[in-house]
């Protein structure tokens, strides 16, 4: 039985917290409710591509494109919608969204699940792909002047408020969104066959197939759903920055990739929870937006994220290593 | 066509399977009643997988017609065979390493019951009931990873049962299991026979089922060659019988058990693998080293190839110390390691048969780092040439070749090395009958030669047939020493055992 | 060592032959759809400096494919090279350095950014080999702190004022010949000599082909590995030197979209990302196939993005059709996973 403190997810957290502490002492007006509510809103876009990442992870594969699916989805809804309804309400602009970050994401599963082709190799392919239609045959201009409604939904706030201590903070209710994907995945990875097939892809795809589970439809699923949820994150994106910028968002894949290997998904599959992924988003989010405060300049980013991956994989890479060859 | 028999589960009649030009079940009969347990033995290419695969819809016969339960079965595909109760275990067991015990066993009827939903209770409930059913337990929640081999097949049994099993085929059921296991896997198997479940062994190694199993079914070269109760059966009868010939194994080759001293190891101790070990051997001699799965037997092999980092111990070689641990030093001190896993641990499987022979001479035909191209490729064909592996090109892929032939270029790679030391681990495993005797032959002459051979192996006659001396080891100690040809197979069997 | 399972089928059935004509098919069509600009001698000599320094990279990708691994820190490695040596440069030799001294300090920079590029390399190949993790995580993470690091010496501003002298390895000629183009084509023979001449290279291919069973036959894998990855930082550091001297400064993010290229250029060379087969002929004229479409797409005036889009299309399409042969030439040991 794997103890409690060798899971990667204890490890995660107590990184979390020995940052937090660090950050206290060298700045008191670190721990209050605007930080924790600025850190909330830095992790909603990053938590909802760590989930699918984390579910593609766990069938046995990677997907390095789904922000290329997100900034796609968006600026097409955004333009789709000032080009022929501009007051679209925000929940069709969503789903808008959604179902074109699906489609895309089903042309991964066709690559992947179709011609059986290793995953990094064709999201690397698909990230170009859809990236250079977007700029090419979409637009490659910044648009803020978005669809009312989708500017109105990053003003819907859940609370608002300033507390007596003078902090002012705000939750937006973007944030519901990842606490519905949140529940949505967690309901489909332990509440249905489905989710369980994942899993046993994961773990292996011949024995998966032996047994009878459909690995090309299951594949296929994991894919589209990503793409669905990039979809999502993207245009949340899109209305919390009140931009639409085809630019945005790739480059981000490498970061969300860490954070759900931090929280100890395997990159040969079968492996990955919830909660550790959430524990990696949270990392990540203060790594990016905090790092100052510990007295690391932000310049440092990527080294640290960099060094985290490394460490955070590495070290029960090596014991693993060890336990086998002491197994003989 | 007369009313089927309905006394009868599964009923295979006139099956033929061409596969290319290629016929490999050519009009076999194959029956199995209710409880019945049958041994279907053969080498490897007599068609006995091939009639598994058919028998559990994952290829279709050319000829022939299946009835399961009476029924005819057309086009029977493997949910079809599976809801119709026909099981397969294979030897891999097809489990989840990342799902739970219970899981895993409650995976399959859940799926073949359609289900979208899954219930943790439900399936923990499933599989606490199956395992109560063959009275083993296990803990539900533990990760299949953790089990040991025994465990994960009677989780794979449990799953099986899960789906309402009526037939249960199980490929190589015996090879990893230690002698208490398959004690207990016998008694699980009589319990099953009680309860109208039928059993299919399929095992080139079948001696140890004979005795829950009713009847004896032989296939040779596509043909059904032998049918008959079990107890007409033995083990040499068997091998007649799947090899169509008498196979005498030679003795040992002279041995006066002079020559210097080639190897010795001193207190070789690996926590958890093998204890105190220390032995030696002298050149020209052919060692036996033998015992259950688990004895340490393996890993002992490995210790001495470095492939294992032994904690403690000596290990010299003609007077000079080998480092532990490290393959290369050992490679380097002229021991040589043939492994029991040909395809996945000996051969480069997409590489020409020439390549795999002179990936082991690279360091010799080196000259800054150039390789002398004609000087490699030259000897790698005259070793080929001298261990008679039969192929029309050497630069064919190795896959090309038949086990036995792919055996002898796993030796011939070491054998150019000119070693003093070769250990074969499993020589002759996966290699059709035939072939076997004549490895053997290649072992004796090697001893001759003025070699150490060392032949890890739990094939008794194997080891009676080449060995000059057989160390036993249990539990992880060596516990007996053997002269050769001073033992009987049953009395060695039983020093293995107790 | 001509014993390769390749070496019964015929030469028209290589994926080398096939990418010959490729090559040559999309060097005819564009010089049809634009001959004068094409085939003017100005063209080709821009090409010519063009490609060699993700052609570079891409070789450095090749070589570890080729163990069934992947350097996805290759760019990273380029940049922070070029950075040191940049930073070497203007510190101590500044624009207006000529002669011997500014030689003598361009060589210390030349040092620099190969040691650097080798440092990288054995840190991933400790990684790989002696930590046993994913090769896809380790160049992740330590591109990332490459990346990173050069970020964090530059401020993620640009590195500029060189001696003239440093122009010499991008932009000059050696008898009307680029010199980025001499130095690709000395790099690529090298490969090409140490993949099929050498013991070395033949251990590579082997280990690709099997992990496992290299290890049962005493190949050194620990020791193959690291200097696999090694030699791969340093092809990485001589095309960051390349970028440096082409731009006449370093940046932590020059040349981002050279990854995708470098994988692309040895997927479609042929070389099987599960490991055991590659040669180095197919990549070169992978990237002559590249370099043709992209300055045919330029001068039609097609922009960067959509040359992004060909990229990926192309990529995708040579994975479908090579699907095929890598079915049979796929290890044992790797299910279809991430790759």
């Amino acid at each position: 039985m794997t103890s409690l403190l060798t899971r990667n997810e204890t490890l995660v957290a107590v990184v979390i917290v020995l940052f937090c502490i660090l950050a206290a002492v060298s700045d008191p007006n670190f721990l209050t409710v605007t930080t924790l509510s600025d850190l909330l809103r830095a992790s909603i876009v990053l938590g909802i591509f760590a989930i699918g990442a984390m579910l593609v992870l766990i069938s046995g594969g990677i997907d390095v494109s789904f922000t290329a699916v997100a900034v796609s989805a968006m600026y097409m809804t955004t333009k789709f919608s000032l080009a022929f309804w501009p007051e679209m309400p925000w929940y069709l602009i969503f789903t808008l969204s959604v179902l074109l970050g699906a489609g895309l994401g089903a042309i991964n599963g066709l690559f992947i699940a179709g011609f059986g082709l290793p995953t990094l190799i064709v999201t690397l392919g698909t990230l170009s792909v859809f990236r250079g239609f977007l700029l090419t045959f979409v637009g490659s201009d910044r648009i803020s002047a978005l669809p009312p409604d989708m500017r109105e939904f990053s003003r819907m706030v859940i609370a608002r408020g300033t507390t007596e201590g003078g902090d002012f903070y705000n939750l937006p209710w973007s944030l519901a969104a990842l606490v519905v994907v949140v529940g949505l995945t967690a309901f489909i990875l332990h509440k249905t066959m489905l989710g369980r097939s994942i899993f046993a892809i994961g773990g292996s795809v011949e024995s998966a197939r032996r047994i009878g589970i459909n690995v090309r439809q299951t594949q296929f699923f994991v894919y589209v759903y990503v793409g669905a949820l990039a979809g999502l994150a993207g245009i949340l994106h899109g209305s919390m920055n009140r931009m639409a910028d085809p630019f945005s968002l790739v480059g981000l894949e490498l970061s969300v990739i860490a954070a759900v290997v931090l929280g100890g998904a395997r990159l040969i599959g079968g492996y990955g929870t919830i909660t550790g992924t959430l524990l990696g988003v949270a990392l990540i989010v203060l790594v990016q937006n905090s790092l100052i405060v510990i007295g690391i300049p932000s310049t440092w980013q990527s080294v640290t994220i960099g060094a985290l991956i490394l460490l955070g994989t590495g070290l029960p890479a090596y014991q693993a290593k060890r336990a086998a060859a002491r197994a003989g | 066509m007369g009313s089927p028999d309905s006394a009868v589960l599964v009923e295979m009649t006139g099956v033929t399977k061409r596969y290319a030009g290629v016929t490999a079940l050519d009009r076999v009969d194959f029956a199995v009643r209710p409880g019945e347990a049958v041994c279907l033995a053969g080498e490897n290419g007599s068609g006995k997988s091939t009639l598994i695969k058919i028998l559990s819809g994952v290829e279709q016969p050319s000829e022939g017609a299946i009835r399961i339960g009476g029924e005819q079965m057309r086009g029977l595909n493997p949910r079809r065979a599976a809801s119709a109760g026909v099981m397969v275990i294979f030897q891999d067991f097809s489990l989840f390493p990342n799902l739970s015990v219970a899981e895993n066993i409650a995976f399959a009827s859940e799926l073949a019951e359609h289900r979208r939903f899954f219930n943790r209770r439900a399936a923990r409930e499933t599989a606490r009931k199956v395992l109560d059913r063959i009275g083993v337990d296990i803990p539900l929640d533990a990760r299949l990873e953790q089990l040991p081999v025994a465990h994960k097949q009677l989780v794979a049994i449990c799953r099986a049962l899960a789906c309402e099993a009526r037939l249960i085929i199980m490929d190589e059921p015996t090879t990893a299991l230690t002698e208490r296991e398959v004690r207990r896997l016998l008694g699980i198997i009589r319990l099953l026979k009680d309860e109208g479940v039928a059993v299919v062994f399929v095992s080139h190694k079948l001696a140890e089922v004979l005795e829950v199993s009713e009847k004896v079914v032989v296939l040779r070269n596509g043909r059904k060659v032998a049918e008959g109760p079990a107890t007409e059966f033995n083990a040499s009868s068997l091998t007649r019988h799947m090899t169509g010939r008498e196979v005498a194994e030679a003795s040992p080759g002279p041995f006066n058990g002079a020559g210097e001293t080639l190897l010795t190891v001193e207190k070789l101790d690996k926590p958890g693998a093998f204890r105190n070990v220390s032995f030696e051997m002298r050149r020209g001699e052919v060692l036996g080293i033998t015992g259950l799965l688990g004895s340490g037997r393996t890993s002992l092999a490995k210790a001495l190839f470095g492939l294992v980092a032994p904690a403690s111990g000596r290990i010299t070689l003609d007077g000079a110390d080998v480092p532990l641990g490290d393959p290369v030093a050992a490679a380097h001190a002229r021991i040589g390691y043939v492994p029991e896993d040909r395809l996945t641990e000996g051969l480069f499987l997409t590489q020409s048969i020439l390549r795999n022979v002179a990936v082991g001479r690279l360091d010799s035909h080196e000259r800054r780092g150039f390789l002398d191209m004609t000087g490699l490729v030259g000897e790698a064909a005259d070793w080929l040439a001298r261990l008679k592996v039969k192929t029309p090109s050497i630069a064919a892929p190795v896959t090309s070749l038949s086990g036995g032939n792919q055996q002898r270029v796993a030796l011939a790679r070491w054998l150019s090395r000119a070693p003093k030391l070769l250990i074969l681990n499993g020589p002759s495993v996966g290699v059709d009958v035939g072939s076997k005797a004549e490895i053997h032959d290649i072992i004796r002459d090697l001893g001759a030669q003025g070699l150490g051979v060392i032949v890890i192996s739990d094939d008794l006659p194997e080891l009676l047939a080449t060995c000059h001396r057989i160390l036993v080891m249990r539990g992880g100690e060596m516990v007996d020493e053997i002269e050769g040809g001073s033992i009987t197979e049953d009395d060695l069997s039983h020093k293995l055992a107790s | 060592m001509s014993g390769g399972p390749r070496t019964e089928a015929k030469l028209t059935e290589t994926p080398e032959f096939r990418l010959a004509i490729i090559a040559v098919a999309v060097f005819v069509l564009m010089a049809a759809l634009s001959p004068d600009r094409f085939l003017s001698p100005q063209n080709l000599t821009s090409m010519a400096f063009q490609f060699p320094e993700f052609a570079i990279l891409a070789l450095a990708m090749t070589i570890t494919m080729m163990t069934g691994g992947i350097d996805l820190s290759v760019v990273g490695v380029a940049n922070l090279s070029a950075v040191i040596a940049a930073t070497i440069l203007t510190a101590f030799a500044g624009a207006g350095m000529v002669g011997g001294a500014a030689i003598m300090w361009l060589m210390i920079a030349i040092v620099a950014a190969l040691t650097v590029g080798a440092v990288a390399g054995f840190l991933n190949g400790i990684l790989v080999s002696r930590f046993g993790l994913p090769p896809i995580l380790a160049t992740l993470g330590s591109g990332l702190v490459f990346t990173g690091l050069a970020v964090a010496m530059t401020g993620g501003s640009a590195v500029m004022g060189f001696p003239a002298v440093v122009a010499v390895i991008g932009n000059s000629t050696i008898f009307h010949v680029p010199v980025p183009l001499i130095l690709f084509a000395l790099l690529a023979f090298g490969l090409h000599v140490l993949l099929t001449r050498t013991g070395f290279g033949l251990r590579v291919t082997m280990y690709g082909a099997n992990p496992l069973a290299a290890l049962f036959a005493a190949i050194d894998v620990d020791r193959i590995l690291l200097k696999v990855y090694v030699i791969a930082g340093m092809f990485s550091s001589v095309a960051g030197l390349v970028i440096m001297s082409r731009a006449n400064s370093a940046k932590a993010d020059y040349g981002s979209s050279y990854l995708l290229l470098a994988v692309l250029i040895a997927v479609l060379g042929g070389v099987n990302p599960y490991g055991g087969y590659g040669r180095v002929i197919g990549v070169v004229l992978a990237v002559l196939s590249m370099q043709f479409l992209s300055s045919g797409l330029n001068m039609l005036q097609v922009s960067n993005f959509a040359r992004e889009l060909i990229w990926g299309g192309l990529l995708l399409l040579v994975m479908v059709i090579n699907v095929t042969n890598w079915a049979g030439l796929r290890p044992r040991r790797a299910p279809a996973k991430a790759g």
